[in-house]
Order: C-alpha cells, then sequence, then structure tokens
C-alpha cells in the first residue's frame, strides 16, 4: 500500500477508536459517577441542598459553613471531624488513625474523607456558623524578636470579626515554593475582641515551616492575605478564681488577648503570667507587660529565663518554667490555669499544678503543635 | 496453531500451569505493593479479573474487526493500551460508586491496574498465540483468576510471616521477592503439563 493513505487509515482509525472511546467515558461519568444533587441537613434545622459525589468539607466550606482543617483536606491533620447522625456507610481507612474509639461511638467522621453520595444529616457546633472567611491586608509586620513577628491585619471584607479572647483563625498560605497548594495553618489572636476590625498574630518562625517561611520571607505590608475564623475553645471561663497564665514563645498571644480583655471589662481578679523563655532575646512586649501590671486590679508578669547569657545581668527568675512555677505557687484554691505553648512544656506544667493542688478540671490549655 | 485447543483446556492453563505472574513473571508491580492484606488482595484480584475478561474481549474485536482489516497491525499496542486504559477508568467509577471502602482501600492501584503488564500481556499472547474469540475470553478470564490466586496466597503468607522473623535487610520487597521465586519454582513443576501455543 502507498504511504500516505496507510498513514491517514492508521490515523484516522486511531482517532476514530479514541474518539469513541472518549464518548463513552463523557456517558459514564455523568451517568455512574454523577451523584444529582444531595441535600445536608445541619443540626436538624438548616438543610443544603449541593452537587454531590465530592468530600462533605469542601461541599460545607462552598455553603460558607466552614470547618476548621490545616491541611485544606488531604487527611493529614484529623482537624476537621464531625458528627454524623445518618448512615453513610462504614469508616474510611484514611478515616481511622484520626478517630478515637469514644468518637467512633457518636460517629465521628472526617469529613475531608467523607464523599457525598446520598442525603446526610449531620450535627457540628453552633460557634461554626460564626465562622467566617476574611480578606485582610497587612498593615504592618513587626519584629518582636528574632524569631517572632507580629503580624497586623487589616479587615477589608467582611470588616468585623467576632471572637472570644484565646480563640485563633487559620491563616491561609498561597502556592510558592515550599508548597504547590494552597495550606491552611492555625495562629492564635493577639488582639482582643474590642478591635473588631483588625487580627494581630505573633508567628514564631520554624526552621523550614511551609507558613512560617512563607510570612518571614515574602509577606509585607499592603498584602493580601485570606485567614478563617475563630475557632477554638481557648477562652477565660467567668468565675472569680485567680488566674494563672503560663506560657512560652508565641503562646503569648491568647493571653496577651485576655489580659487586655480583662483590661477592658475591669476584671479584678488576681492574674499571674509566668512566661517561660531561654534568654531576654526571647523576651518580647516586657514593657507593656509592665504596664498592665499598674493598669489591671491584681497582676503580676513574671517571666522566666532557662538559660540566661551572662551579658544579660538577669536579675529575675531563673530556671525551667516549671520550676519558677512551682516556687511561686503556695496554694491550688480557687485557682484555674490556662496554658498555650508547646506540648512538652504543658505536660510538664500540667504535672507541677495538680502537684500543687489545682484540679484537673480548672486547666486548660491550647497545645502548639 | 492454536484453532484446536479447547477453551476449557485453556481456562486451567491460565489458571494453573501457564499462570501469568508464576510462570510468565507479569503484573509484579502491584503484586508485590498489594499483597499485604487478604482483603484488599481480594479486593484488587476481582478488579483484575474483570478488566482482564473485559479488555481480552474487547481488543480482541478492535484486533480483528478494525486493525487486521485496514492493515493496522503495528499500531496494536497503542490501540490496546488506550481501550485498557479507557476500561479501567470505567471501572474506578464503578466501584467508587459501589464501596467507597474498597476504593478507598485500594487507592492508587486501582488505576495502575492500566499499566499493569499481565493485562497488556494477555492482550499481546492471545494475539501472538491466534486465539480464537471464546479461547480469548477464557485466557483473559483464566489469567485474571491466576493472578488473583497467586496475590490471595502471596498475601496469606505475608501475613502469617508478620509474625516470622525475616532478617532486617530483607524485609518488605527483599523477602516478597524472594518468596515469589519459590511459588514460581513450584508452578514451574506444571510446565509442559498443557499445550496452549
Amino acid at each position: 500500500m502507498a504511504l500516505i493513505p496507510q498513514l491517514l487509515i492508521g490515523i484516522g482509525a486511531i482517532s476514530a477508536v479514541t474518539t469513541v472511546l472518549a464518548i463513552i467515558m463523557v456517558i459514564a461519568d455523568a451517568t455512574i459517577a454523577n451523584y444529582g444533587d444531595v441535600q445536608i441537613k445541619i443540626n436538624d434545622d438548616k438543610e443544603v441542598t449541593i452537587e454531590g459525589g465530592r468530600p462533605l468539607l469542601s461541599s460545607l466550606m462552598e455553603e460558607k459553613i466552614f470547618i476548621p482543617s490545616a491541611c485544606g483536606g488531604r487527611g493529614s491533620c484529623g482537624l476537621c471531624k464531625v458528627k454524623v447522625t445518618s448512615d453513610v456507610g462504614d469508616y474510611l481507612p484514611t478515616e481511622l488513625p484520626w478517630i478515637s474509639e469514644e468518637e467512633k461511638a457518636e460517629n465521628i467522621r472526617l469529613s475531608c474523607q467523607l464523599k457525598l453520595k446520598k442525603d446526610i444529616a449531620i450535627q457540628i457546633p453552633d460557634e461554626l456558623f460564626n465562622v467566617r472567611e476574611y480578606e485582610c491586608e497587612v498593615a504592618s509586620l513587626v519584629d518582636l524578636t528574632y524569631d517572632i513577628k507580629q503580624v497586623n491585619l487589616h479587615l477589608r471584607e467582611p470588616s468585623e470579626i467576632k471572637f472570644k479572647a484565646g480563640q485563633y483563625v487559620q491563616f491561609q498560605v498561597p502556592e510558592y515554593e515550599l508548597t504547590s497548594e494552597s495550606i491552611y495553618r492555625a495562629y492564635s489572636m493577639a488582639s482582643q475582641p474590642s478591635r473588631i476590625n483588625e487580627v494581630e498574630l505573633e508567628i514564631r518562625l520554624i526552621p523550614n515551616g511551609i507558613c512560617t517561611t512563607y510570612v518571614f520571607e515574602h509577606l509585607k505590608e499592603g498584602d493580601t492575605v485570606t485567614i478563617n475564623g475563630p475557632y477554638g475553645d481557648f477562652h477565660l471561663h467567668e468565675t472569680d478564681a485567680r488566674i494563672i497564665f503560663i506560657a512560652g514563645g508565641s503562646g503569648n498571644a491568647p493571653v496577651k488577648s485576655m489580659l487586655y480583655n480583662m483590661l477592658e471589662t475591669n476584671s479584678p481578679r488576681e492574674t499571674l503570667y509566668f512566661f517561660g523563655a531561654r534568654a531576654v532575646r526571647d523576651l518580647f512586649l516586657v514593657d507593656e507587660m509592665k504596664e498592665l501590671e499598674s493598669k489591671l486590679a491584681n497582676f503580676r508578669y513574671i517571666p522566666a529565663l532557662s538559660e540566661p547569657l551572662p551579658e544579660d545581668n538577669w536579675k529575675g527568675e531563673t530556671g525551667l518554667i516549671t520550676d519558677v512555677l512551682d516556687r511561686h505557687i503556695t496554694s491550688g484554691e480557687n485557682t484555674e490555669a490556662y496554658l498555650c505553648g508547646s506540648p512538652g512544656m504543658i505536660d510538664a506544667a500540667i504535672a507541677v499544678l495538680t502537684k500543687n493542688g489545682i484540679h484537673e478540671d480548672n486547666i486548660y490549655y491550647d497545645k502548639f503543635a | 496453531m492454536s484453532g484446536g485447543i479447547a477453551f476449557y483446556a485453556i481456562f486451567f492453563a491460565a489458571i494453573f500451569t501457564n499462570n501469568i505472574l508464576l510462570t510468565n513473571y507479569l503484573g509484579m508491580c502491584s503484586f508485590l505493593a498489594v499483597s499485604r492484606e487478604v482483603s484488599t488482595s481480594e479486593g484488587l484480584g476481582g478488579a483484575v479479573i474483570f478488566v482482564m475478561t473485559a479488555t481480552s474481549m474487547l481488543n480482541w474485536l478492535a484486533y480483528h474487526y478494525i486493525l487486521i482489516p485496514l492493515g493496522l497491525v503495528y499500531l496494536r499496542y497503542i490501540v490496546f493500551i488506550v481501550i485498557i486504559a479507557a476500561f479501567v477508568q470505567l471501572v474506578e467509577m464503578v466501584i467508587e460508586r459501589i464501596s467507597d471502602k474498597l476504593y478507598a482501600s485500594l487507592g492508587i492501584f486501582l488505576p495502575l491496574i492500566t499499566v499493569n503488564c499481565a493485562i497488556l500481556g494477555a492482550s499481546l499472547f492471545m494475539v501472538i498465540r491466534n486465539y480464537t474469540f471464546i479461547n480469548s475470553v477464557f485466557y483473559g478470564m483464566g489469567s485474571g483468576i491466576g493472578w488473583t490466586i497467586a496475590i490471595i496466597a502471596m498475601a496469606g503468607i505475608r501475613q502469617k510471616m508478620a509474625r516470622s522473623r525475616v532478617p532486617k535487610g530483607l524485609s518488605g520487597a527483599g523477602i516478597t521477592l524472594i518468596i515469589a521465586g519459590i511459588m514460581a519454582l513450584a508452578f514451574m513443576g506444571f510446565s509442559g503439563m498443557i499445550k496452549i501455543t
């Protein structure tokens, strides 16, 4: 056979075969893979109808209902737990590592792994309805220490945020050299609730951290940032008990928010703030804390350095934060403790607090993992 | 040639004496990776049987009604792979619809069935050996069943092996390949028993 006709027949045949297959695929996608519209019933009350076949987490996000998620739906953070009250089948192998036995009894599922194929009924805490996505502008970036930056965000749209002192927001990091898709990281708000048009964050640089590297090396004043929130259960409880704050590094953020909130509400409660750091260069906002000592009714700021450098000429408390705690706390009567920092520091501090008579039920913490 | 071979002989041979995995050593990657648990192996095996049978049929039809009449036999590799790929996509959609759990536990290995050389191998063998349509169907089905038996046997062995003391350097792929070799040696005893070429 001559070459050109042979070539054309070959091309024609392959094109025909692949076209037919492609048509079959399109039909299959529209029928087999089409789950139609699915109705989500939330808290026996609200109903939303959306396109099925996609994970619960992203479907809810499209309806502006934000379930906390740090990994953005990849199944690697375990935060997007939702209680499901209708039947959605067995647990998927990708959910099991994150669900405890008690959670299994409550039928709590990982919403990023659950694909919506039929109508579903879920229960989510009411506070989540207050969660919004905010478009913000970076108002200023202040270096608090050599590795902690204060990020001041001005809210553009929506322009006001309602939250309780101690809650956190999720900061969206766009794609850049360290990440091929946008991810979220959680940061506590250092600003107090009365500052409704702003959000202040304290971000500590972590070597090779995706978000912190972005903030330290790429973020500039005037940049647009997306955050969503507020989230979190960590807040002051309305009692008259003495308050003990314990924090290290960027754990200062929620404490600062609570202190200023207490100042604005004229709280008379006796308050001690133990701030743990290594050397003088790790301390920040010390003057502000001293000022609060004179403005608040009964507040003492106690920074403790574990490894002060000789040139620091440190005259204050030295040693591990847990030792300093032990020295200062003599009784656990009518006392509440609020802790934020690394899981290691929190576990050690809880041991000291319970040893000194503070009941576990009165110890609240936010582990910054 | 093979016109006179009975389909049941081919079927039996494809499962046991000419096992596509243990005799022809095709389809090793998913075999090594998925044979950790019996339940996932059963799921993948089922999918492979289905894909192998169906693609053998489709490829036979494409070969004899499109490629040969148009003198395009040299394009068989492309056409076979495209048909296999489309079919596996279909199977993926169906599994996702029917069983979320199976879909999630198979994970990436479901689309990887496309590049499982056993699937393409079965189609090419059927073409080389000039099988009739019925023979091709049973060859495909038998090969799939043979592959599944091999992977389930391997999964069973590996699950029992979890309690043995495997030398550290051999754990994982190392010991699995050695076991596959021993299983293949056992199956070699069958060679020549049934003539299917």
